[in-house]
């Protein structure tokens, strides 16, 4: 393909052929499909998921109804498969609908602090100059609490309740996505291609969508990924508080957290909310290292 | 590096006022009249009053800002709404027992972590590499509270070896870690805290020691004929700094964010503190714990980097 | 007729290039120079300390003036960190200059009534050295070539259709190569997509910054190639940047050489490179080496770093390491004088009653 006598050859206006090279994000998929580990922790959270969205059909009683009779019973009490909690309620059923608001209190944050943070970050890389100084110094103050304090610290002077949980913990995860986003955009912006965007007269809208933005996405979604775990252990804990999910809605931070007197009573059944936690939190950090590697290549 | 440093300095002062800002705000944040939240609801209307005066609420909020930064580096960050003891004495307390339990985690966490880093780095993609990273990923993903709820089930519980909670009958003032009757309440919560800066340092020591260990000066020196205990302490000098320094942000974060398990097993630090503070909307404390914990993650993370520049040749140099 | 009917014209109905008189893109005649470069300045702020104050510039590209003729190649050469990036850089209006003007066939460049940049930048086109980084990672090679007449406004089609016979043109089977992402290419390739992609806005100049110095000799030379049947097809003038007196020797018409962000010589390849004059531009093409093992060099012609751009020494900015450096030299900087139909030389010795002892030429 070297020979230089090629372009003399007869021309002629052609249908393009199809592609015969795979995209980046084909490339990626075919190497996930060889992980096996990182399939299987795929298929946890999706089931996870599934359970989740489904937990009004699949749950066998009513989450929130008590009953002073059969408190604290073991597993496998009557029609009780995983047993109850302190006030009689059915622990299957409450796990179920537990997996709603906690995967809601890993994902929503994440997600939101993805978009805004991913956005002040790619603004503050590209514009350069005070605009970036602006942005990242007020990055640097929310950045200098640990994440932990910082939720609690939102959310304890705004008040309980899951609304307020979730924007505590966007708050705490948008620095952070902030500087990957930007960085990334720094770092490809002083590249050459984007200066030949720029000599060909492209407008800084259009070099953004389509010369930065494929470039910035994959290295904040890696890192978004990996919070996902982090922000369904915060919520849970902050739920655990009582400042995050209130009851009796369940939630698997809070229900760790109210069962904490039964753990003389019936230790298994009280530990299994944090089992959830704990398989849930473990299956987003594997998945999210397997997506690392797998994105991790020169493409 | 006497410039460096002297610049790290001056950039963490900005750092460190905009953290002040960030703490003052969240009083604002908070719903309700802020007075009524920094008074006991059974004040009497003198002392509503009184404080409005003295705090300035009646002045525009930068000039209540500045006269609230004035009282607190002064050491006066109001009065407990609960135990009507200033603060900052409440505060401080706290953060001594913070810190007996941090500092244990954290070094606990860095004898194991480097030695089991050190191991699985000699042994990338065996079966040991496998588990040690296996551990540090538990590590990062267990919710700690529940962790801490497991232990004490099989500890105090079971078997009984260990108390549950509380810091014993010596209180904050006389603890030592020294006398086993005191320390043992402070192994349970150790041993919780030190499973996430277990996991971090094991990954850090980890790829620090393998990226040593393919560098070409490593290889060289096999190639002289090293032998392998004297490429381990090359390896092991060159990876250190780089863990020691996870390991101090991790001692921050610990510091910072103790409220999980100091709660869990009534240990009576800041963390606790804030929890019983969030729990009887004692706003004065909350907002002081978060100021002195802020401030010291701060001041940790300036000295972690202070540090290095003292270890690192290429930093000295600059 | 738009410009880019003129290239799709020219692919579907035209084996031989036309002459440089026919094209109808031309407005200021066969006499008026394409690019007309006047006191070009680029001075980069050094800031230090922890208030970041101003403590002196690089003097990247100082007055620097010339002029590239039409259908000519114009050559570049000098030392790393002489300013020819930098100047790329400012024809391109990558970066603003201080100071300068700049006429494209005639027309200033900017200002009211100049010709806008986004005109200029349909008309000059740059082909960047790193074959790395110019390309995007993330779009096929075809999408990168299609995306500056996209951006003029060509529909998504027709400038598919044109990318691929472009990158025909440039010897890469379009069917082939076109969806491929740039980590499947090699640098050869890569350096091929990045001159098709310079093509693809049809301009009348390229600028080719070290555009092929990182290429293996033998891909060095099928794209040198390349670029000579290029520039015959499609009328093109080039402003050749290179550190590599060689090729520079074999694709220029004539040379301009910089030293320190400034212009110490230019003319014809044959003057240039047969009788250089400067002292500088002697010691450049003697570091060349020989082919001849008796022509053996025992010590290098000229020794020691460039001085720092930051503090360029006074007069002239080669007499630190001039072997012909007098008192002359320091008191006074030496302007561009003739010493030949087409040979201008900034050196105190080829200008008769300047003071220096010697007298060249």
């Amino acid at each position: 393909m070297t020979d230089v006598s090629a372009f003399r050859l007869p021309l002629f206006r052609r249908k393009r052929e199809a592609r015969e090279v795979r995209g980046y994000w084909a490339s990626v998929a075919n190497r996930l499909r060889y992980d096996y580990v990182t399939l299987f922790f795929l298929a946890i959270i999706l089931t996870i998921v599934l359970l989740s969205i489904f937990a009004p059909l699949l749950a066998p009683f009513d989450p929130t109804k008590t009953s002073m009779a059969y408190r604290m019973k073991p597993m496998g009490f009557r029609n009780f498969i995983l047993g109850t909690d302190e006030l009689g309620r059915d622990m299957l059923s409450r796990l179920l609908w537990g997996g709603r608001t906690s995967l809601m209190m890993g994902l929503v944050p994440v997600a939101a602090a993805t978009v805004i943070g991913g956005l002040l970050g790619v603004i503050a890389g590209f514009r350069g100059g005070w605009v970036n100084s602006a942005i990242m110094r007020t990055m640097d103050v929310f950045y200098a609490f640990p994440s932990v304090l910082l939720a609690v610290a939102i959310s304890g002077t705004l008040g309980g309740g899951s609304k307020n949980g979730m924007i505590a913990l966007t708050l705490v995860f948008i620095p952070s996505i902030c500087r990957i986003a930007e960085s990334a955009t720094t770092q490809v912006r002083s590249l050459d291609f984007v200066e030949a965007a720029r000599a060909s007269g492209a407008s800084t809208l259009s070099i953004i969508w389509h010369h930065i933005l494929g470039n910035v996405l994959g290295p904040v979604f890696i890192f978004a990924s990996s919070m996902i775990s982090v922000s369904i252990l915060l919520g849970s804990g902050l739920s655990f508080l009582g400042l995050g999910v209130e009851p009796p809605t369940p939630d698997w931070g809070l229900m760790l957290s109210t069962l904490r007197a039964g753990i003389y009573v019936q230790p298994l059944v009280c530990a299994l909310p944090g089992v959830a936690i704990f398989i849930t939190s473990l299956s987003f950090n594997l998945v999210s290292d397997g997506l690392r590697q797998a994105m991790d290549v020169k493409a | 590096m006497w410039y460096y440093a002297a610049r790290r300095i001056l950039m963490s002062i900005p750092i460190a006022l905009g953290v002040t800002v960030v703490c003052y705000a969240l009083v604002l944040l908070a719903p309700g009249d802020p007075i009524q939240s920094l008074l006991p609801p059974d004040a009497s209307p003198e002392e509503i009053a009184y404080l409005r005066k003295v705090y300035g609420f009646d002045k525009p909020i930068p000039v209540q800002y500045l006269l609230w930064l004035q009282r607190a580096l002064s050491g006066d960050l109001g009065i407990s709404l609960q135990t009507n003891r200033p603060v900052m004495l409440e505060v401080l307390n706290a953060l001594s027992n913070t810190f007996v339990i941090s500092v244990g985690a954290v070094l606990l966490a860095f004898s194991l972590a480097f030695i089991l880093g050190t191991i699985a780095a000699y042994h990338i993609g065996k079966p040991a590499d496998r588990i040690a990273t296996g551990v540090a990923v538990v590590g990062v993903s267990v919710p700690n509270y529940w962790l801490g709820i497991v232990l004490v089930i099989v500890f105090a519980v079971k078997l009984g070896v260990l108390p549950a909670t509380g810091m014993g009958s010596a209180g904050s003032s006389s603890f030592s870690i020294f006398d086993w009757n005191q320390a043992k309440y402070a192994v349970l919560p150790i041993l919780t805290m030190s499973l996430v800066p277990l996991g971090i340092i094991m990954r850090t020591t980890r790829s620090a020691v393998a990226e040593v260990l393919n560098n070409d000066f490593v290889q060289m020196l096999r190639a002289k004929g090293l032998g392998p205990l004297a490429v381990l302490r090359h390896a092991i000098w060159n990876a250190l700094p780089q863990v020691l320094t996870v390991m101090g942000l991790q001692l921050g974060y610990l510091v910072g964010g103790s409220i999980l398990i100091e709660t869990i097993f009534t240990w009576p630090g800041t963390g606790f503190l804030m929890s019983k503070a969030i729990l009887t909307r004692d706003v004065p404390v909350l907002q002081g714990a978060i100021l002195v914990l802020s401030l010291t993650f701060v001041s940790i993370n300036l000295m972690v980097d202070l540090l290095q520049t003292a270890v690192d040749p290429r930093i000295k140099r600059a | 007729m738009s410009a880019f009917d003129f290239i799709g014209a020219d692919l579907i109905s035209q084996e031989e290039p036309q002459a440089a008189s026919l094209d109808e893109r031309d407005r200021g005649g066969k006499q008026q120079p394409m690019l007309i470069v006047n006191g070009l300045r680029k001075y980069f702020p050094i800031r230090s300390g922890i208030l970041q104050r101003h403590v002196g510039d690089v003097k990247a590209v100082d007055d620097v003036s010339f002029s590239v003729l039409k259908g000519e190649t114009l050559g570049i050469v000098g030392e790393s960190g002489c300013g020819k990036s930098t100047l790329a850089r400012l024809l391109m209006h990558l970066i603003p200059s201080d100071s300068g003007e700049m006429i494209f066939d005639g027309d200033p460049v900017g200002g009211m009534r100049g010709l806008s940049l986004r005109d200029l930048r349909r008309n000059m086109q740059m082909v960047f050295q790193d074959s790395y980084s110019s390309l995007n990672p993330r779009l096929p090679v075809q999408d990168s070539v299609a995306y500056g007449p996209r951006v003029h406004g060509m529909s998504r089609t027709d400038a598919m259709d044109l990318a691929c016979d472009l990158l025909d043109k440039v010897g890469l089977r379009a069917a082939m190569f076109g969806a491929r992402y740039p980590h499947e290419l090699s640098g050869g390739q890569k350096q091929r997509v990045n001159i098709a992609r310079a093509l693809a806005l049809n301009p009348r100049m390229i600028i080719l910054d070290e555009a092929v110095s990182a290429l293996d000799k033998s891909v060095e030379a099928q794209v040198l190639n390349l670029l000579g049947h290029l520039k015959r097809e499609f009328n093109l003038t080039y402003v050749f940047i290179s550190h590599d007196l060689n090729v520079v020797q074999y694709i220029s018409d004539r040379v301009l050489v910089m030293y320190l962000g400034q212009v110490v010589e230019i003319g014809s390849v044959d003057a240039i490179y047969d009788t250089p004059l400067h002292p500088y531009s002697r010691a450049l093409l003697d570091s060349r080496l020989s082919m001849d093992p008796d022509d053996r060099m025992t010590e290098p012609p000229i020794s020691g770093d460039p001085p720092n751009p930051v503090n360029p020494p006074s007069g002239c900015r080669f007499r630190t390491r001039c072997a012909f450096a007098e008192t002359v030299c320091a008191a006074e900087a030496p302007s561009l004088s003739q010493a030949g139909p087409d040979h201008f030389v900034a050196c105190h010795m080829v200008r008769r009653g300047s003071g220096h002892s010697r007298l060249l030429s």
